[in-house]
């Protein structure tokens, strides 16, 4: 692997709330490579968010706990003081929200709020050199017109213009955090802002996270995937191994509940049963044990994130079935899918 | 095609831009919905798909007649029902429910699930008390909620939980026709696979015949007998849904084929190679 620009051990983050202490992230390791595009994939709840904001401070309360460490090009961050944290943000690591709507403020034109985030951070800068970079970074992410654009009001962008404006302003960063970039977009919008982040990557090396709940959406660009369930990470490896040898259930049923145009239809489109469990009171040993058709006696064990397959170091999951029985039972109707539950 | 439940015929939906201080000119038009022809038989589903902005709530929603047409014509069982007055559609409006977007939104915050339900069948005249209740009890049973449920508030509920609560109430007055606008594009993929499922087996149990609008392709393709592509206001293209998946006639078409993601590595990358659709 290249150069560690990001590395995360050990987060875990509990929020003390009414109901008790609720733990929404559990001991999530993760390393992001300069260049590369590191994709966390989950259902609602699953953490993903947490992890993500915790990851440039926007978690920190007095009802939150945080523990473990994220060292972004060495340094760690966790404990960085809050003026600290300003001076790394949007300029060192980026994040892109799924809202494009709600992301930009609706009463200054857009320009201006890239000048203000481009000056933020280069102290001399004058007015007229920052605003010429942001026409360029406009121009970058595929704005048509930028010098006009510009001076638009938020309103006068689309939400797929918006989202590239929001990217736009994650440019001068080495890390970008893209959480759920297009789940509020249109299909057609979403491929073009996939495309972008993917070309960004490609042409400027920008390292990037991207959280989504669609698996296809993370085929398109990803070049590793960890999938969380309940706060926890179950399994990671790279898009490949994630695609095309998954080890653990929820995954299949992730991979299964996909609509594909593809393949021809299925008479029913395979489903995940049940909801993911309340933070509050998570279920002993495995978390998506519940909702398991395939769990055993063992499965009240909780299992590690371990490699599993031999010669695959990287490819860990948390699943006690052995690797045999997985390639059996994640074939369902010739596809891979989470077998329905007997009624 | 079974025998029409719905037929729209030259369906039209002009929206007047105006323009003045004092008195207004008109001084343009949006033309939302432009000369609209579709037939849906009975216990089938149609498939409306579109980007945002094309005219696909519009059409929805002059179909039930909320926004009256600029012109056209819009039978139900045969009948005209464009035009009516909001006393003589009253009789009709149980007949022909709908299911929305934004599951929390479109349900009242300060009403328990159990009159959120029952309002309907209440409205009907249908019993009171505890038959009512009942009969509430039967319908949130029946998209996978439980009878417990009653004295909750929307606010207690999932997302896709919600959504059950929104069919619930559709399903209430014992429709015929139910026009699902986007219905699953704000649930996670696995819980999106459970509605449309549970879509599936209320139209099998209760024969019910669905208008299913959404933007992506794929979701509709699953659910659809027939597809009607949208841009700008018209129809582009229809036909039976795996036809125009496979084969569609409109470039348009083609286009929105190709935005859907292949949850499959290999395939996205001959395709960034290649600028191929999937499967040709």
């Amino acid at each position: 692997m290249s150069e560690k620009l990001l590395a995360v051990r050990d987060l875990s983050v509990s929020f003390a709330t009414e109901g008790g202490l609720l733990s929404a992230v559990d001991r999530v390791c993760l390393d992001l490579a300069a260049g590369e595009v590191l994709a966390i994939v989950g259902e609602s709840g699953a953490g993903k968010s947490v992890t993500a904001q915790t990851i440039i401070g926007l978690t920190r309360s007095p009802n939150a706990r945080i523990e473990g460490s994220v060292r972004l090009h060495g340094a760690e961050l966790l404990d960085a003081s809050e003026a600290d944290l300003q001076k790394v943000r949007g300029k060192q690591i980026a994040m892109v929200f799924q809202d494009p709507m709600t992301s930009l403020n609706p009463v200054y034109r857009v320009g201006d709020q890239i000048v203000e985030a481009i000056r933020a951070h280069r102290e001399g800068m004058g007015n007229a050199e920052a605003r010429g970079l942001a026409v360029e970074m406009l121009s970058a992410v595929g704005i048509p017109e930028p010098q006009r654009r510009v001076d638009d009001y938020p309103h006068q962008f689309s939400g797929g213009m918006r989202q590239r404006v929001m990217i736009a302003m994650a440019l001068e960063s080495s890390v970008l955090i893209a959480d759920e970039p297009t789940t509020a977009l249109d299909v057609t919008i979403q491929a073009q802002i996939l495309d972008l982040l993917g070309r960004l990557n490609r042409e400027r090396g920008l390292a990037t996270i991207l959280i989504a709940h669609d698996l296809g959406v993370v085929a398109r660009i990803a070049d590793r995937v960890l999938v969380m369930y309940a706060g926890r990470v179950v399994e990671e490896g790279t898009l490949d191994e994630i695609f095309y040898d998954p080890q653990h259930p929820y995954t299949w049923g992730l991979l299964g509940s996909l609509t594909r145009l593809d393949r021809p239809r299925p008479h029913r489109l395979p489903q995940i049963p049940g909801t993911p469990p309340s933070l509050l009171s998570l279920p002993r040993g495995c978390a998506f044990r519940p909702r398991c058709p395939h769990a055993f006696g063992r499965c009240t064990e909780p299992p590690g994130l371990e490699a599993r397959l031999p010669d695959v170091p990287g490819h860990r999951d948390r699943c006690w079935l052995s690797p045999e029985q997985k390639r059996e039972l994640r074939q369902v109707e010739g596809r891979i899918g989470l077998e329905e539950p007997a009624a | 095609m079974s025998e029409p439940l719905l037929e729209v015929e030259g369906l039209v939906m002009h929206f007047p831009v105006k323009r003045g201080l004092l008195v207004d000119r008109e001084v343009g038009r949006v033309r939302a919905v432009d000369d609209v022809s579709l037939t849906i038989g009975r216990g089938e589903t149609l498939g409306l798909v579109g980007e945002s902005g094309c005219g696909k709530s519009t059409l929805c929603r002059t179909v039930l007649q909320l926004l009256k047409p600029t012109s056209g014509s819009v039978r139900f069982e045969g009948r005209e029902i464009a035009g009516l007055s909001r006393r003589q559609m009253r009789p009709l409006r149980r007949e022909m429910q709908m299911i929305f977007q934004e599951p929390y939104a479109s349900l009242n915050p300060r009403k328990r699930v159990g009159q959120i339900v029952g309002d309907p069948l209440r409205l009907q005249g249908a019993g009171s008390g505890a038959e009512l209740r009942r009969r509430v009890g039967e319908l949130l049973e029946r998209v996978g909620l439980s009878p417990e449920h009653y004295e909750r508030y929307p606010h207690e509920f999932s997302g896709g939980q919600q959504q059950r609560i929104g069919i619930a109430r559709a399903l209430a007055p014992s429709p015929k026709l139910i026009v699902a606008d986007e219905p699953v594009s704000k649930l996670d993929v696995s819980i999106r696979a459970q509605i449309v499922n549970l879509l599936d087996d209320l139209q099998d149990e209760m024969g019910l015949t669905y208008l299913f609008v959404a933007h992506d392709i794929g979701v509709v393709r699953h659910v659809s007998d027939r597809i009607a592509v949208m841009h700008e206001g018209r129809i582009v293209e229809q036909g039976p849904a795996d036809r125009v998946c496979e084969h569609p006639a409109d470039p348009y078409t083609e286009s929105l084929l190709a935005a859907v993601p292949v949850p499959d590595p290999r395939q996205a990358r001959a395709r960034r190679a290649g600028g191929r659709r999937p499967g040709s």
